[in-house]
């Protein structure tokens, strides 16, 4: 097992034209599964593969353990990879794909069938090793991938969107199989994907990646609850914050939120903050569908605990367990997630309460959090 | 099914009333049949010069004599009598004709894979590394494909004198092979464009070098490719005349299309029953090569594969 730094890791193509990774520093702990966030060509696979040491870090370096391993060849790292295609052998049958990384590194062949049994009865793949891997299904060829990955036993294992492949059901069985495994094994793993939920329930840590740079690195809850700043509030959550426009101004002595057809109260706590950060007093405000309720009425509450502001349902879409309500202000449409079994029709005045504890705001030209800064 | 039932009698009327359609439309299908026996029809009549040619060729290989040049008469063995001892024409004597043969199947097989050897390394180099003057070689082997390799005849005899290769098969054998492995590389190079990085990558966090990932793992990947390249190579050095023709001089060296040449060359009149059983002795191999192999072959669309799974 080994724990992973980098420091300042850059990768650059197309002689810097494109740059991939930038100045990326994050450090994983020995035995510790990270996933690693972001919307397709943030970097998060580069950076595996800089990990692995198929791409070489244009600048930036690569420790395992404190060994930089910058120049060690992918073979001599111990790292296992399982890649979004699997990318078995397909003119090997299942055994010898798995046995391969252990032929080569001139294992025994009593210990290498040993070893590949082993492996196979754990990921429950026994049955399956005389066929080819086009003879598999996409999630048998997935196990084969990780047994492959795990029967060298490595320091480090990575996974490449290893679920992206699958259909829904089978995912959510694998998402818990590999974390069972990951823990049982307590290999250091990371895991890259553009899925959130599989980042935020497999994951011990989640750093959040956007056109090559972190975003954040914390726990599941952490991100959820105190995202540091725009980009990290939009992208987790399903169904995604609210993020309106709003400038803050003090009347009469009571602290104001005015968006676009409407206005929210807030606290003297709150005021403050955004007083000492941002000059401009330009900001967006963002609330999750959840952190809201909706009451019947149409009359804006004005007290320091509770207040909300009116606005016409747009469409409700059950979801089973509850309800999204759209709302619309001008062009924006704003969600809240209401229990199930409410009931609103197209045109309905309520009553907007967002739960002012879980308010989230930012500064709308830096995009930091002004709240979250814990 | 009831028979009385009123709804069955109108069913069993309608599907008589269908019958007549299907009458009707058989004749339709004479119809349609003869649209579509006309383009095989055309395509019969335009390679029939080629079929006849090689009918004559089997028929006056075993006949005695040939009436007004091409009606066969009586049968003979008489004409494959090279098979059994060298042949001997007027006054000179061929050499064995397994001797001859045995030498234009080293030398097409040595060609192929001289080709299948170099070209498999110089396809990887171009499909996957990432090196100076990369496209530039690449535009180049097309170039270099363009030209005849005949206007090379004079310049490639200095060579092969200063190298002491002259009337020998192996120096032939380099020439052809030189000539062949830039087209090869340009095919093989489609085949390794179509591998995904990710096996490749696989191979190497499994623990192979770039070489045992290229041995072990892409190669087998792509055995159609090589299937490809080594049949029409193989049969280039097979087909090989000019230059053996030009750099070859003795006889022991003699490979069938030299051997053919000679035949042809004879003194005042040709053979042409020894010559059509020497003609068809000589494709026989082909023929047997291309049967083994056209399985393969069609697999192959030039410039890749899909699958190989």
């Amino acid at each position: 097992m080994a724990s992973i730094r980098l420091e300042n890791l850059t990768k650059e193509f197309d002689r810097g034209r494109v740059v991939a990774v930038k100045d990326l520093n994050l450090e994983i702990k020995d035995g510790e599964f990270t996933a690693l966030l972001g919307p397709s060509g943030c970097g998060k696979t580069t950076t595996l593969l800089m990990i692995a040491g198929i791409y070489k870090p244009t600048r930036g370096k690569v420790y395992f353990d404190d060994v930089c391993v910058n120049d060690v060849a992918p073979k001599d790292r111990y790292v296992g990879l399982v890649f979004q295609s699997y990318a078995l052998y397909p003119h090997m049958s299942v055994y010898d794909n798995i046995a391969f990384p252990l032929r080569l590194s001139k294992i025994p062949k009593q210990e290498i069938k040993r070893r590949v049994h082993e492996v196979a009865k754990l990921a429950k793949i026994e049955e399956l090793l005389d066929r080819k891997p086009g003879q598999l299904s996409g999630g048998q060829q997935q196990r084969v991938a990780l047994c492959r990955a795990l029967v060298k036993e490595p320091e480090v294992l990575l996974l490449d969107e290893p679920l992206s492949n699958l259909d829904a059901r089978l995912r959510i069985e694998t998402r818990a199989e590999i974390k069972r495994l990951q823990k049982e094994l307590g290999i250091t793993t990371i895991l890259v994907t553009h899925d959130q939920v599989e980042a935020m329930t497999m994951a011990e840590r989640v750093a959040v990646m956007h056109e090559g740079v972190l975003q954040q690195f914390t726990t599941p809850e952490e991100l959820y609850d105190r995202p540091r700043n725009l980009f990290v509030a939009s992208f987790i959550g399903d169904p995604p914050m609210n993020l309106i426009e709003v400038s803050y101004r003090r009347r009469d002595g009571v602290h104001l939120l005015e968006g676009e057809g409407f206005t929210l109260r807030i606290s003297e706590e709150i005021a403050r903050k955004i007083e000492e950060n941002s000059p401009t007093g330009k900001l967006i405000l963002g609330i999750r569908p959840e952190d809201i309720k909706l009451e019947p009425g149409e009359k804006e509450k004005e007290n320091e605990q509770e207040n909300g502001f009116p606005g016409k349902v747009f469409l409700t879409e059950p979801l089973g367990g509850s309800v999204l309500v759209d709302f619309k202000f001008g062009e924006l449409t704003f969600r809240a997630l209401a229990p199930g079994g409410f009931e609103a029709n197209p045109g309905d005045e309520l009553l907007i309460v967002p739960e002012l504890k879980k308010l989230h705001l930012f500064d709308k030209e830096t995009g930091k959090s002004l709240l979250d800064e814990r | 099914m009831n028979r009385d039932d009123p709804s069955t009698a109108v069913a069993v009327k309608e599907l008589r009333k269908r019958r007549v359609y299907v009458q009707v439309s058989r004749i339709a299908k004479a119809r349609m049949a003869i649209v579509r026996a006309i383009p095989y029809l055309m395509l019969a009549i335009v390679s029939l010069p080629i079929v006849l040619m090689y009918l004559w060729l089997i028929m006056s290989s075993f006949s005695k004599k040939v009436l007004f040049g091409f009606i066969p008469s009586e049968f003979t063995l008489y004409n494959w009598r090279f098979l059994v001892a060298p042949l001997k024409m007027g006054v000179s004597e061929h050499p064995s004709i397994w001797l001859v043969t045995w030498n234009t199947l080293s030398f097409a097989l040595g060609v192929s894979l001289m080709v299948v050897l170099v070209s498999t390394l110089a396809g990887f180099a171009l499909s996957r590394f990432q090196f100076r003057g990369r496209e530039e070689i690449m535009q180049m082997t097309i170039l270099l494909h363009a030209f005849p390799g005949v206007t090379l005849m004079i310049a490639i005899f200095y060579v092969l004198y200063y190298l002491g290769l002259l009337d020998s098969l192996l120096g032939v054998l380099l020439v052809k092979a030189s000539l062949e492995i830039p087209w090869s590389s340009w095919i093989i190079k489609g085949f390794f464009d179509d591998i995904p990085w990710d096996v490749e990558w696989s191979a190497y966090i499994d623990g192979c070098n770039r070489f045992q990932a290229w041995y072990k793992v892409i190669l087998p990947l792509i055995r159609p490719g090589i299937a490809a390249i080594s049949i029409f190579s193989f049969l280039a050095g097979w087909g090989e005349f000019i230059f053996l023709y030009t750099f070859i001089f003795s006889e022991t060296h003699q490979t069938l299309s030299l051997y053919v040449k000679s035949i042809i060359g004879e003194f005042r009149f040709t053979d042409y029953g020894v010559l059509s059983a020497v003609a068809l002795w000589y494709i026989i191999p082909t023929i047997i090569f291309f049967i083994f192999t056209q399985k393969g072959l069609m697999r192959v669309t030039i410039g890749g594969i899909k699958g190989g799974r």
